[in-house]
């Protein structure tokens, strides 16, 4: 009755925050007297079973196999269905990322078994696992528990620490082979575009973001174009040129307001909020933005919020710690070069 | 061919929601509006289906309170809506969701493809969209931000996904459930004459024995609803000569809070 953990990898490297899932996973094995089992399928599993041992998994379950070797819905759910119904274990963690939630909501179906996803929080009352998620985009928080012999869940990222290691520990490995795959399976894999250099919103330690406030970009508005064009070009200049660069030294995210995503200022892959990314940085600065209860559902489990606004009243203050009223556009050039001077 | 979406009436996203005394969730007497996400879902759901000169039924399963979904799934051109109900069970036990939902696709018997939204905004999740393509045993492409081509007699498609770190393309045969992305289209407002056929139309309720399966056991409970930790938050403008020395005093706090 060990506690999987699966361990997310990209091209042989385990995805960083797997190690959250390590930490929730060990917190359930504690409670019930358990161990916890690191799930590693994928090119070079040997040598991360190695490093999820001395972060703290007693033991793990690899597969090398060439079929495996990149992430396929179809192929690592059946073998970590395969693997839940043969070992019933107590539990089987993953975080939240895209290929997290569905990779255990899909082997949960096959196993009959039951998820809680999305978890902030873990806890085991009378040998039952308790997991404490948010509803309603945050604005509710609901208990829920399960009643099958393994529960799925999926904890969001930076909700757990990953724990700190020992690299004395060694976990036992034990391999096991892919099940027969299908000749041609029902996807193929035309291309892969990369995104380079862009920092991944939800694993971001600090995040910067602009709001309709980007339109305001004293920068003379490009010849030939007036109105919401006029805007939209100015607000693009402020994301890339006065966001940009604060977002550089701080080695932050950007991020932006759903007013500002459909303005066309930024494209959605950007925007924080209900309807956007669920984000919870140490640094939170919003940049511009009124602060919308759609925005502040995205947002408001950062650790620190700082506020630029021209507008003392707007809403986006109360939730801050600390506040600048004045325009973006003098603020965070002049916060850029404190910065600079002070991080060098 | 037949296009089948999902939905559901969710509160506004600008609603207030909140855990009453009784340990209810509410919003208070704020109107519900189709699951935001839905919109993209629904609209490519008339797309999808004009563009293979098919039809296109929206289903939503739970209580009347989502017939306003349907009524304006309708309204936006979806040919037909259905409401699954079984007394008695918990649907937002995702197990329980998708057996019913797998139960319906069954009966209907001709469907290509499933649109879903990317996810609800009121249980807050997408693990019933997965957990239907393994009931039906289908491909699942999620995060879908563009459909390529689709080609409803060879049964192909190809799609774009949103990966955390970029897009793939990826060609799938048919059946297969979709989860689509915002951005992937502009979804239409209902016009006058839809809004009107819309509020004539009688929408058929499914039990689990109308769709011949058994009743589906939950998995999971919910145990309780919490209102959230009041978050102390005593907020400090920071003011000074210039923006320099805004800027410098911020910095200066920033530090202290040890998250720089």
């Amino acid at each position: 009755m060990s506690v999987f953990v699966w361990v997310e990898t990209v091209a042989g490297a385990a995805v960083s925050s797997s190690w959250e899932a390590m930490g929730a996973a060990q917190s359930i094995a504690a409670a019930i007297g358990s161990d916890a089992t690191a799930i590693i399928f994928g090119e070079n599993s040997a040598a991360l079973a190695t490093d999820a041992g001395q972060i703290g998994a007693a033991n793990a379950i690899i597969c090398d196999a060439e079929a495996l070797k990149e992430y396929r819905l179809e192929t690592y759910a059946a073998l970590l269905s395969k693997l839940v119904h043969d070992r019933r274990p107590a539990a089987v963690v993953a975080v939240a990322t895209n290929r997290g939630r569905e990779l255990l909501a899909s082997a949960a179906a096959d196993t009959d078994s039951g998820l809680i996803s999305e978890v902030i929080d873990l806890r085991v009352e009378a040998g039952a696992i308790i997991g404490t998620r948010p509803a309603y985009a945050g604005k509710v928080l609901m208990e829920m528990t399960s009643h099958s012999p393994t529960t799925f869940v999926t904890v969001r990222g930076r909700a757990f620490p990953a724990p700190p290691g020992d690299a004395a520990l060694k976990p036992l490995i034990e391999s096991v082979a892919p099940l027969t795959i299908p000749a041609e399976l029902d996807t193929q894999i035309e291309d892969l575009v990369a995104e380079i250099g862009s920092v991944n919103l939800a694993d971001a330690a600090i995040i910067v973001s602009g709001g309709r406030g980007m339109a305001n970009n004293p920068a003379a508005a490009p010849d030939g174009l007036s109105g919401e064009d006029a805007n939209i070009r100015k607000a693009k200049e402020g994301f890339a040129n006065t966001l940009g660069p604060l977002a550089d030294v701080l080695g932050a995210a950007i991020g932006a307001s759903r007013a500002a995503v459909d303005a066309g200022y930024i494209p959605y892959e950007h925007q924080v909020g209900q309807t956007g990314k669920v984000v919870n940085p140490d640094l939170y600065i919003a940049c511009g933005i009124s602060g919308a209860i759609q925005h502040q559902a995205g947002m408001r489990g950062s650790k620190i919020i700082v506020a630029i606004n021209k507008d003392a009243e707007a809403p986006i203050f109360k939730l801050a710690r600390y506040g600048i009223v004045g325009d973006l556009y003098d603020v965070v050039p002049a916060l850029t070069d404190a910065l600079k001077e002070r991080l060098r | 061919m037949h296009v089948v979406t999902f939905t559901r009436s969710t509160p506004d996203t600008a609603a207030k929601v909140w855990v009453n005394d009784d340990g209810e969730v509410t919003w208070g007497d704020v109107a519900t509006v189709v699951n935001p996400w839905d919109e993209y879902a629904l609209e490519e759901t008339i797309v999808q289906a004009k563009n293979g000169s098919g039809e296109s039924t929206v289903v939503a399963i739970g209580s009347e309170l989502h017939n306003d979904a349907l009524k304006h799934s309708l309204a936006m051109g979806v040919s037909s809506a259905l409401r699954i109900e079984e007394t008695g069970l918990d649907t937002s036990d995702s197990l329980v969701w998708s057996a019913l939902a797998a139960g319906a696709i069954r009966k209907l018997n001709d469907v290509d493809l499933i649109i879903f939204g990317k996810e609800s905004v009121d249980v807050g999740t997408d693990q019933h969209t997965y957990q239907l393509a393994r009931r039906l045993g289908w491909t699942m492409l999620s995060y879908v931000s563009r459909i390529i081509e689709a080609d409803y007699a060879a049964g192909t498609i190809k799609v774009e996904k949103m990966l955390e770190g970029g897009k793939q393309i990826i060609s799938a045969r048919l059946p297969a459930v979709m989860s689509v992305m915002k951005g992937i289209n502009e979804p239409r407002y209902p016009n006058f004459l839809g809004i009107r056929k819309a509020a004539k139309a009688q929408i058929p309720v499914w039990s689990a024995a109308d769709l011949g399966i058994d009743r589906p056991t939950a998995a999971t409970s919910a145990l309780r609803y919490l209102n959230p930790p009041a978050r102390d938050i005593s907020t400090e403008m920071i003011d000074g000569a210039d923006n320099e020395a805004k800027a410098a005093a911020l910095v200066e706090r920033l530090f202290e809070e040890k998250v720089l």
